[in-house]
């Protein structure tokens, strides 16, 4: 293996960390019904995405009592529950989402302290 | 009782024995908590429930697991028969497996476990489900932050339930100083059962125990249970009652003296013998005349030996003329054995229930029972004899058991706790006297016979065992050599009088003969006088004859009045 070929690779590690801060962020978010609880969540969510991932992010909101399946399905048992599918790997964060640092640390949008 | 059951609806369980411990199952349409330590079955009870429910009572069930996912549980179950996937295809059961991992999850505010409910009453809709199994709910306190947050959802899980009206059974892993570790019995307070796994002296047996029963009379002892290829049973111990018909065919015990000391006719069919006795008794050897003697008539016989092997069995009861290998081959006879210490009690049951039940004889034999004996667990030892007696009576089948006494002692503790249980009690005991050891034997009880008082010595022959009268004596009695010396004695005293009278009537002909010729003597004594006499008379009257001629001869010589033609008679 040639030096060259070394620092290549080194570069291409930075670029791919550096990268995921440019996905897209696919998120569903699981609520059960239009309770106060699920609404406060809701616009949470929606608060954080716009501040942080403003533009790179696709947000589901799906109400449990519509789709009572999905819950077995997706492992859901909180509610509500947030799931990052992408950036892998996969995350769900469960609450209202009042604590947003905490939102962030399970988004992986920053480390745990 | 029957009210009880009328104001508290229950499920059965279906499984055997714990719906007569529950008085009928447990309580409909609330959740059941069952508890226990790892390994003790917990959620064997939890899907036998379920599964029985769907097959017997075609109540659908979801069984929601925490723990083990739905294809390990489907492995699993199915070694005890139960075809899950069938269940879920048929639409009868839901199989749902939790999967929290605590890595992926992250806490932002308050949450409920609104999700689980939703995911649970979809299940339970899908199939109109009855019964509900939640195993083990306490998982989720290790998945999910929030212990607080977690106790109340629980709560509201419990009351949840009770609203669908389900069947529920929650088990929990057992806690140190609490029933679970969570302490789940604060919610689920309807009906507890705990399970046990415990190893006493090396060997383990399973428990169960109703610890609650809100509403209803239950059994709240502890009952042993087991896991076979059938799946969970508890063994109540009052499960057939007093029920069983008696039969009045009796049986001959293989030793005819023994029967003659049983009313003459041996023992009853279906009745329980025991054979107690000390070490070298005979107790397996009156064992195995029985079984031989069950085999000559072409029933069949199961003998459960606990000490020795088949092997040796056979090799042993050849010395005293009984050959029981031909009976194994002729199929009239099977062995099992076993040592005791092999599985707990309850497993050893279990086993001469499938034996039993397969093989189905007319004359089954524990040898020995005292075997299971190990340390203090006589209770356990009665119970279970108690179900094996019960299980053999209502069968009619004839079960003989020999237990070891510990000597000196004749009813020895272990005796007494299995006594009650059995019909006839025979004792072998050593009697020592003169130097010597001898066996003895008594019909200590027999119910429902006339039978013997006495003792009577037992033999052991070549050709089998041999009932003997013993001799009472100013020292008691008599056996082996002494009952030789007695018999010698009594044969002689016999002798000696039988001369007496020989001489007797010997001296009595002589008299006779003697009497006889002296009788003779006197006759030819009195013969010859009288032909003397005879004689004298013959010549006195030939005398007269002449005289009278010469008269006549005289007068015609002297020419007198006479004429010539009279008569002598005339003359005179």
């Amino acid at each position: 293996m040639s030096e060259e070929q070394l620092h290549d690779s080194t570069e291409a590690f930075e670029r791919a960390l550096a990268r995921p801060r440019e996905e897209c962020y696919m998120l569903r978010l699981y609520v059960t019904g239009m309770t106060p609880k699920s609404a406060r969540a809701i616009a949470n969510v929606k608060a954080i995405c716009e501040e942080h991932l403003k533009g790179r992010y696709e947000l589901e909101v799906i109400d449990l009592y519509q789709r009572p399946q999905l819950a077995e399905g997706e492992q859901i048992i909180a509610a509500p529950t947030l799931i990052k599918d992408l950036p892998l790997p996969l995350r769900r964060v469960i609450g209202d989402f009042s604590n947003s640092e905490r939102v962030l640390v399970g988004l992986d949008l920053r480390m745990k302290t | 009782m029957a009210e009880l059951e009328t104001q508290l609806p229950k499920s059965p369980t279906g499984i055997q024995g714990l719906d007569e411990i529950t008085g009928g199952g447990l309580p409909q349409g609330r959740p059941t908590l069952v508890c226990g330590g790892a390994g003790c079955g917990k959620t064997l009870l939890a899907m036998e429930f379920l599964v029985r429910g769907v097959t017997q009572f075609n109540e659908p069930g979801v069984f929601m697991a925490f723990e083990e996912t739905a294809k390990d549980l489907t492995q699993n179950v199915a070694s005890l028969g139960f075809d899950l996937e069938d269940l879920i295809a048929r639409k009868k059961m839901v199989l749902d497996f939790v999967y929290i991992e605590r890595s992926e999850i992250e806490e932002s505010g308050e949450y409920d476990l609104e999700g689980l409910f939703i995911r649970l009453g979809h299940a339970i809709d899908s199939i109109g489900a009855k019964r509900v199994v939640l195993d083990t709910i306490e998982s989720l306190f290790a998945g999910l932050p929030n212990p607080l947050i977690l106790r109340a959802e629980l709560r509201r899980l419990f009351r949840w339930l009770r609203g669908k009206g389900v069947t529920a059974i929650i088990t929990g892993e057992r806690g140190d100083a609490t029933l679970t570790r969570q302490g789940l019995e604060e919610y689920v307070s309807d009906c507890v059962i705990t399970l046990d796994h415990r190893v006493n002296d090396q060997v383990s047996s399973r428990r169960l125990r109703v610890v609650k029963y809100r509403g209803s009379t239950h059994g709240t002892n502890e009952y042993p249970f087991l896991i076979d290829e059938g799946g969970f049973s508890v063994l109540p111990i009052t499960s057939l009652g007093l029920q069983h018909a008696v039969s009045l065919e009796h049986i001959p015990t293989g030793v005819p003296r023994l029967d003659a000391m049983l009313g003459g006719v041996g023992y009853y069919r279906g009745s329980s013998v025991l054979v107690s006795g000390t070490a070298g008794t005979g107790k397996s050897s009156l064992a195995a005349h029985f079984v031989d003697a069950a085999c000559r008539r072409g029933e069949r016989a199961i003998y459960f030996a606990f000490e020795e092997s088949p092997d040796q069995i056979t090799r042993n009861m050849r010395s005293i003329g009984i050959d029981l290998m031909s009976w194994v081959e002729q199929g009239l006879l099977r062995f099992e054995a076993s040592r005791p210490t092999v599985s707990g009690l309850e497993m050893h049951l279990a086993r001469m229930h499938k034996a039993v039940n397969a093989f189905k004889p007319e004359v089954v034999i524990v040898d020995p029972l005292n075997s299971f004996h190990v340390g203090s667990n006589e209770i356990a030892v009665k119970a279970i004899l108690m179900l094996l007696v019960d299980f053999l009576k209502t069968n009619q089948i004839t079960g003989l058991f020999t237990n070891l006494t510990s000597g000196g002692n004749e009813s020895d503790q272990s005796d007494v706790v299995i006594a009650s249980l059995i019909d006839t009690w025979l004792l072998v005991r050593d009697i020592e006297l003169g130097g010597e050891r001898n066996r003895g034997m008594y019909v200590l009880k027999s119910r429902g016979m006339a039978h013997s008082n006495q003792i009577r010595e037992f033999l052991l022959t070549d050709h089998g065992a041999e009932l003997r009268d013993v001799y009472v004596g100013p020292s008691g009695v008599m056996t082996g050599s002494a009952r030789l010396v007695q018999e010698a004695q009594e044969q002689a005293r016999k002798l000696t009088r039988q001369q007496e009278i020989e001489q007797r009537q010997l001296e009595l002909e002589c008299k006779r003969s003697a009497l006889e010729a002296q009788i003779a003597t006197m006759r030819a004594v009195f013969e010859v006088q009288e032909a003397e006499s005879l004689r004298i008379v013959r010549q006195e009257q030939a005398q007269e004859a002449q005289l009278a001629q010469e008269r006549v001869d005289m007068g015609i010589s002297r020419k007198a009045d006479a004429t010539e033609k009279t008569p002598e008679g005339e003359s005179k």
